[in-house]
């Protein structure tokens, strides 16, 4: 028998084992299957590799992604990476671990997702948070189910079209299946259009709103008279938000948010092709009870010592079964870790060092594009912090194509035609500047 | 493993940072506006980022994981987590990746996924998968909206129903709900397998599908199961297959043989990827060909599933190939039948007969109760396992009896492992049986004792400024 280095049992093994349990061979303890059940022949596989194998195939694959500077966000943002995060994150007893099922071998795990919601309630403003949920979109698509809940016998809910488009199809796809009617409404002027939200609440049963702080064309947006219109037609505000930005720009508390959620990707996460992200949630104490997933809780153990354990478990699926809040149970983890290490190390200033580099960069490459005269602005005037779109001249796959070429990643064409741009703390003045020098020769 | 009682906000020092960040190069652009700017404060940690690294490290020292020992979780697969899985799928190449960015951009990542789309459709028997599901919990969502889907397409709207066994994982009923399904309870016989008579009556124009897990949640396997996915058939449904179960079948037995529709795997649980304490996981979700066409129809994430854990779950398909596939099966089954075997003289086994990769005590043969004494719980042989410095099993799961105690051992575990493990529940049941209160106020070498959990549901404190 030839061995395989994850799989340690050796013939005598195997043999003392089969012997205490009492049948012949291996395939004795599969004799309750029916026969026509066992596969027969060779699994369609290849051949099993070395590691050193295996680590050069990859390296090979990851060889044939040629490496860009990212100038997209659009829900996923190249944010620096502190080299403590990963260090820390790779440690196997983090790694290793399963839900905190045991509370008294896993308070590693339950106190950093205290923090964890700890930091998520600073950051939005919100009174409580969960463990963590799967992405943006997802989180989305759980506060849309939860504003159903919370306004019993509502069956509507409204999405700006602000929102980021694959938001807006999970929400869409959730709710189908949930039995909930969505309703959108539309940007004007580069915004969620006020007078058309209280067109659609005066229609009457809408359970919740969902609006992005900031839009998919990066334009922060004015929320004012929005919580007090919603809250008038007894649905629940639910903002969606890049969690980055939340240092520098009104919290969806101040803006009266009975629900925060959004991705924490862009805490310093890196992009990874889409996962695994983080996506969270923050709640007003009222919807505490109606909120889906794991939620850790302080207590202390019988000896008086503090201690954390999950709580409010009353409202799960291994509990609750059909009737639970969500079916959600693996979230992740240890994405929420990744987050809480990066808060631990930026702290308050350096988010906003971040947010001040990613805005003063934004600001000077869309001021150097406009000077080239090959772009326009559709919405002048109009605030925005890291993302933009400009209308361009020539067909926004041109655009693209010239950037790629040069090794951007940019310029990304909306549905509108525009082309959206964001810059973080990563881009420098150099690249900016080849960027647009690249711009004025296409 | 030590107490440590630090919070990382009680470590802070106003004016002391942990970042390093450029010089701002740019002309400064103008204020942002008042009326959007934040006026709260944000009190967040401000802590040297030595001071960070120990805090984590510290907090790391407190928990258990597989690299620490064994972690016989039943249902949760808490095999050995390879490190070249870990050093691949931190490759610059791969983590730089923009979700957006086109085919062209992206060859490697697309690779990855036909390749696994091939590999995982081999060892499933389904036609092709979706990687959007990030658990196991999304998956049976995700395979139940295309399941309702295929009903809708033909114009059936009335299956809204599904049926689902009494000894499903809870996650089952759970997705149902929230796929907008009503839920049809299916009882379980005395040896643990679904009642098929009971089952027949429940089958008609209404049932969109029928939700197992083979085997099931007690190891069994579910020996009536082509008459099950018949039946189902016949009436009209489709067969959804939880692959929360799906180790002992691996190199042995294809749901897609067994006329499962629809399926989700756990890459976190049977494709070797870490926990990390409660994911990130990723859960595939195959069809059979017939389905394949209502798989773009559902968007149920951001952008492309968990890339990162998909990555993990392939370097370590590539190790197994088609030589080591049946190893990981048969060698989870050999393992739990033999610790099945060597404690059934010290633990309830309430059904006899060969199990596959986890099996379920019903709590000790003799748990002490005498007199005024309590009996020992299956709670406080769990809680007695910690401080021999084992994970304790998964426990009061399935529902089907009072003091269940799962365990399932894996492959990855040595003889010596299990022999060490098996020793320590003997000397657990025999402490039991002479004094039940050593189980009782267990554990007593681990960093807490056992916390007040109706005090933290009574009084939540749920984040670092309610405790203030």
């Amino acid at each position: 028998m030839a061995g395989f280095s994850y799989i340690p049992h050796t013939d005598a093994d195997i043999r003392a084992m089969l012997d205490r349990i009492g049948v012949g061979k291996v395939e004795d303890l599969y004799a309750d299957v029916p026969k026509e059940f066992l596969k027969k022949g060779p699994y369609a596989l290849p051949d099993a590799m070395s590691e050193g194998e295996v680590r050069q195939w990859l390296g090979s694959l990851a060889d044939m992604n040629p490496r860009m500077k990212v100038f997209v966000g659009a829900g996923a943002y190249d944010h620096y990476t502190p080299s403590v995060i990963p260090y820390i994150t790779s440690r196997s007893e983090f790694l290793t671990a399963y839900t905190p099922y045991q509370c008294e071998i896993s308070q590693g795990t339950l106190r950093y997702i205290f923090e964890y919601q700890s930091m998520v309630c600073e950051l939005t403003g919100m009174d409580i948070s969960n463990a963590s949920l799967y992405d943006g979109p997802t989180a989305a698509a759980e506060a849309m189910k939860m504003t159903v809940a919370c306004t019993k016998k509502k069956t509507r809910v409204l999405l700006s079209k602000g929102l980021l488009p694959n938001v807006i199809a999970v929400v869409e796809t959730y709710a189908k299946f949930h039995g909930v009617e969505i309703g959108y409404v539309p940007v004007m002027n580069g915004q969620t259009c006020p007078n058309c939200l209280r067109a659609e609440l005066a229609k009457g049963d809408v359970a919740g709103v969902i609006v992005p702080e900031i839009n998919r064309f990066g334009i922060i947006e004015d929320h004012a008279g929005f919580a007090d219109a919603i809250h008038e037609a007894k649905a629940l505000l639910v903002e969606y938000c890049d969690p980055s930005t939340l240092a520098v720009i009104k919290s969806p508390a101040e803006w009266g948010a009975d629900i925060s959620v959004g991705d924490g990707q862009s805490l310093g996460v890196p992009l990874c092709y889409g996962g695994p992200y983080v996506g969270f949630m923050g709640v007003k104490k009222d919807y505490m009870r109606k909120m889906p997933g794991r939620i850790v809780g302080q207590t202390t153990d019988k000896d008086g010592k503090r201690a954390f354990v999950l709580t409010l478990q009353a409202r799960e699926q291994h509990i609750k079964r059909e009737k639970a809040t969500s079916n959600i149970c693996s979230n992740e983890s240890l994405m929420a870790l990744w987050v809480t290490v990066y808060l631990s190390l930026m702290g308050p200033e350096g988010l906003r060092e971040v947010n001040r580099l990613s805005y003063d960069g934004a600001h000077y490459l869309k001021d150097e594009l406009l000077k080239t005269g090959q772009f326009e602005d559709p919405f002048p005037g109009k605030p925005f912090l890291k993302e933009f779109v400009l209308k361009p001249a020539k067909h926004p796959g041109l655009v693209q194509n010239a950037l790629e070429k040069a090794g951007f990643f940019a310029a990304l064409e909306t549905e509108e035609g525009y082309v959206s741009f964001c810059v973080t703390e990563k881009r420098t003045k150099e690249e900016i500047d080849a960027l647009v020098k690249t711009v004025k020769e296409g | 493993m030590k107490y440590y009682d630090k919070l990382v906000f009680e470590l802070s020092q106003k004016g002391r940072i942990g970042y390093s960040l450029p010089v701002n190069r740019f002309p400064s652009a103008p204020e942002l506006p008042v009326e959007l700017s934040r006026e709260a404060s944000l009190d967040l940690p401000e802590v040297s980022e030595v001071d960070v690294v120990r805090h984590y490290t510290n907090l790391s020292q407190m928990n258990f994981g597989v690299d620490t020992g064994f972690y016989p979780l039943g249902s949760c697969t808490m095999k050995y987590n390879p490190k070249v899985n870990e050093e691949v799928a931190a490759l610059p190449g791969f983590t730089g990746l923009h979700p957006l960015m086109h085919a062209g951009l992206t060859k490697g990542a697309l690779k990855v996924y036909q390749d696994m789309n091939k590999f995982l459709a081999a060892i499933t028997g389904m036609d092709s998968f979706t990687f959007d599901p990030c658990a196991g919990a999304h998956g049976e969502l995700t395979g139940l909206m295309i399941m309702r889907q295929y009903h809708m397409n033909r114009g059936d709207l009335a299956r809204t129903k599904v049926i689902v066994p009494d000894s499903a994982h809870g996650t089952n009923p759970a997705s149902a709900a929230v796929c907008g399904l009503e839920i049809v309870e299916v009882k379980s016989l005395e040896n643990g397998r679904v009642d098929v008579e009971a089952l027949k009556p429940l089958l008609d124009e209404t049932i969109a599908g029928m939700m197992m897990t083979n085997p099931n949640t007690l190891g069994l396997f579910e020996t009536q199961i082509r008459e099950i996915t018949e039946l189902v058939h016949a009436a009209g449904g489709l067969m959804y297959y939880d692959g929360a179960n799906m180790n002992p079948m691996m190199g042995v037995v294809r749901p897609g043989d067994m006329g499962f529709d629809i399926m989700h795997l756990n890459l976190h649980k049977t494709f070797s990827t870490p926990h990390g304490g409660g994911g990130p996981g990723s859960g595939p979700v195959g069809v059979a060909a017939h389905l394949v066409d209502c798989l773009p129809e559902i968007r149920v994430s951001g952008f492309h599933g968990n890339f990162g854990v998909i990555l993990r779950a392939y370097a370590y398909i590539l190790m197994l190939g088609r030589q080591n596939l049946k190893k990981v099966g048969q060698y989870s089954v050999l393992s739990a039948n033999y610790i099945k075997e060597c404690l059934k003289d010290a633990y309830k086994l309430p059904i006899e007969g060969v199990c596959k990769h986890e099996f379920v005590f019903d709590g000790l043969i003799n748990d002490g109760a005498h007199d005024d004494v309590h009996g020992a719980t299956t709670l406080d042989v769990a809680k007695r396992l910690l401080d021999f410095g084992f994970h304790a099993p998964t426990i009061y799961f399935p529902l089907l009896f009072h003091q269940a105690l799962m365990i399932e051992p894996t492959e990855t575990e040595s003889k010596e492992t299990i022999d060490a493990f098996i020793d320590v529940m003997h000397k657990i049941a025999a402490e039991a049986a002479e004094d039940p209160r050593i189980l009782q106020e267990a554990p007593h070498g681990t960093p807490i004792k056992r916390p007040d959990e109706t005090a933290a549901a009574r009084n939540p404190i749920l984040k670092f400024k309610d405790a203030r």
